[in-house]
């Protein structure tokens, strides 16, 4: 059985973003772009059948998501991969809705790390054999892996920052960007160095914030009150926990997803107007650039450095300024396909990319653990 | 090992490491594997511990600017047997560690309980 263009993202929204006021809980930001994500699809949280929701901060998600919003859901998943959970609630929530376990999905997300500081929002698991050795993680990880793909590849320190310049010359045409003011290569190698070859400013965002986006079956979302965009192709994979149990630094699993979500969309990456591929770090869109196949190995660096994912280039990337200088709160996924969604409706104003049918979602969790790629389209796409 | 089978995988490196021993495990097929596990990935059958000779090449290396202090080396060292463990560089700068340089391991100083851990120093090859 075929799932493609079988379900729709019908609603999307963001919570508050940027700095959350004292008090403020996990779940409060999830409610608050789950009501707006509901109200986005003409839906309200009585309709909500199915429930998607994962943070670092609530091991239950769900289940605080439920409370607040007074819902008994009949299928509920808490998956918690890290921050590609969403592209793969996605995945689940479209197969629980054709199987018929669910009608209405809510998949949230929401997090105050900049309020109560990152060690504690966010633990880290440390393996036994790599915690001796004190690294500082998931920094470390994201480190080791540029440092590999620099010697395998030449990769250049300027080439990482050319993902960053371009993140936010998206940033400066978003008006929710959280960084927005003009950056140059030169900022970024003149940043103050954190792990060798990154910077500080090669390093996503850490802010406050949250998403939502409510799924139902493509028939039922064309009677709801936005445009649907179909979900065309769904594609996850995992290959290891920590980075030691990762077969090639410079080789992900996105190499499967995103080979599974274009088989199944009957699509390539020629036909993708606008890809969101998630920038904890400089070098994370890279390795996407290639793994997807949107350039050979190798070629990820010099394709950013181009100029060919900057507004107006020919394959338009983190249009929203991504996680390095729009939003990043601790797992940014959800708002990756949050701004696809957006892109497909056309209702990004200045940074809109003209024609926008297919989009891409690709999500990253954990140290280049969890790799899920979603895409998506418009109605003509079906 | 006699009875390998019934201790986890975190006793026995510790107990390797106290011995100044790089343990690491080998599949049936002779893959070698880290980090430790209980059993062959796929299959499920039993492990065999060997002990690493020691050498091996940096396979990919940072350099942790910490607030106080010089930057700490944090390395992914590929041993000649075949597999890969984190560990640091000691003996140069940290920021002076590059990938591809030949290392040796070397056991630190027991600490107050004994334990030990293998970190790694630049080696040269004897001239063949």
């Amino acid at each position: 059985m075929s799932l493609r263009a079988g379900t729709a993202i019908a609603g999307a929204a963001e919570s508050d973003l940027g700095s959350a006021q004292p008090g403020t809980r996990p779940v409060d930001l999830m409610v608050q772009a789950s009501l707006r994500a509901l109200d986005d699809a003409g839906l309200a949280p009585r309709d909500v059948d199915g429930l998607f929701a994962a943070t670092t901060q609530l091991p239950m998600a769900p289940l605080n998501l439920a409370q607040d919003l007074g819902i008994e859901p009949r299928y509920t998943d808490a998956t918690n991969v890290g921050g590609s959970s969403f592209m793969f609630h996605v995945g689940h929530a479209r197969a629980a809705i054709a199987a018929g376990l669910c009608d209405v999905a809510l998949v949230a997300y929401g997090s105050t790390q900049r309020l109560v500081g990152r060690g504690s929002a966010s633990v880290q698991e440390l393996d036994p054999w790599e915690a001796p050795f004190q690294p500082v993680m998931p920094l470390t990880a994201y480190a080791l892996a540029a440092s590999r793909h620099m010697h395998e590849h030449g990769t250049t320190r300027a080439q990482l920052a050319a993902v960053a310049v371009s993140a936010r010359r998206w940033a400066a045409l978003n008006p929710k960007a959280w960084s927005r003011d003009p950056l140059t290569i030169e900022d970024i190698l003149c940043s103050r160095m954190v792990a060798d070859p990154l910077t500080l400013r090669d390093c996503c965002l850490v802010t406050d914030g949250g998403g939502a986006i409510v799924l139902t079956s493509a028939e039922r979302a064309r009677d709801l009150r936005r445009p649907p965009v179909l979900v065309l192709g769904a594609g996850e994979a995992h290959s290891h926990r920590h980075l030691t149990g990762m077969a090639d630094l410079t080789t992900t699993s996105a190499t499967h997803s995103g080979a599974v979500a274009f088989a199944e969309a009957r699509l390539s990456p020629a036909d993708v107007a606008c890809a969101q591929l998630y920038d904890a770090f400089t070098i994370t869109p890279i390795l996407f650039l290639e793994d997807l196949g949107f350039c050979a190995k190798g070629e990820g660096g010099p394709l950013v450095a181009s100029g060919a994912t900057d507004p107006g280039g020919s394959l338009p990337m983190n249009t929203s300024g991504g996680g390095l200088s729009y939003c990043h709160p601790g797992m940014y996924g959800l708002l990756a396909i949050v701004e696809a969604v957006r892109q497909i409706r056309g209702e990004c104003g200045e940074r809109q990319v003209p024609g926008c049918e297919v989009a891409l979602a690709h999500g990253n969790g954990g140290v280049l653990s969890s790799q899920a790629t979603l895409v998506l389209g418009g109605p003509a796409t079906a | 090992m006699a009875g390998a089978e019934h201790r986890f995988p975190a006793a026995i490196v510790d107990a390797a490491w106290r011995d100044g021993r790089l343990a690491f495990q080998v599949a049936s097929d002779a893959a070698a594997l880290w980090p430790p596990r209980l059993a062959a990935p796929g299959t499920g059958h039993p492990l065999d511990w060997r002990d690493s000779a020691g050498l091996g090449v940096v396979y990919a290396a940072t350099a942790l600017h910490v607030r106080d202090g010089a930057p700490r080396s944090v390395v992914i060292v590929e041993l000649d047997e075949g597999f890969r463990m984190m560990s640091r560089v000691e003996g140069l700068a940290a920021t002076d560690v590059r990938i591809g340089m030949r290392v040796r391991v070397r056991f630190t100083e027991p600490d107050a309980d004994g334990t030990r851990l293998p970190v790694f120093e630049p080696f040269e090859d004897p001239a063949p």
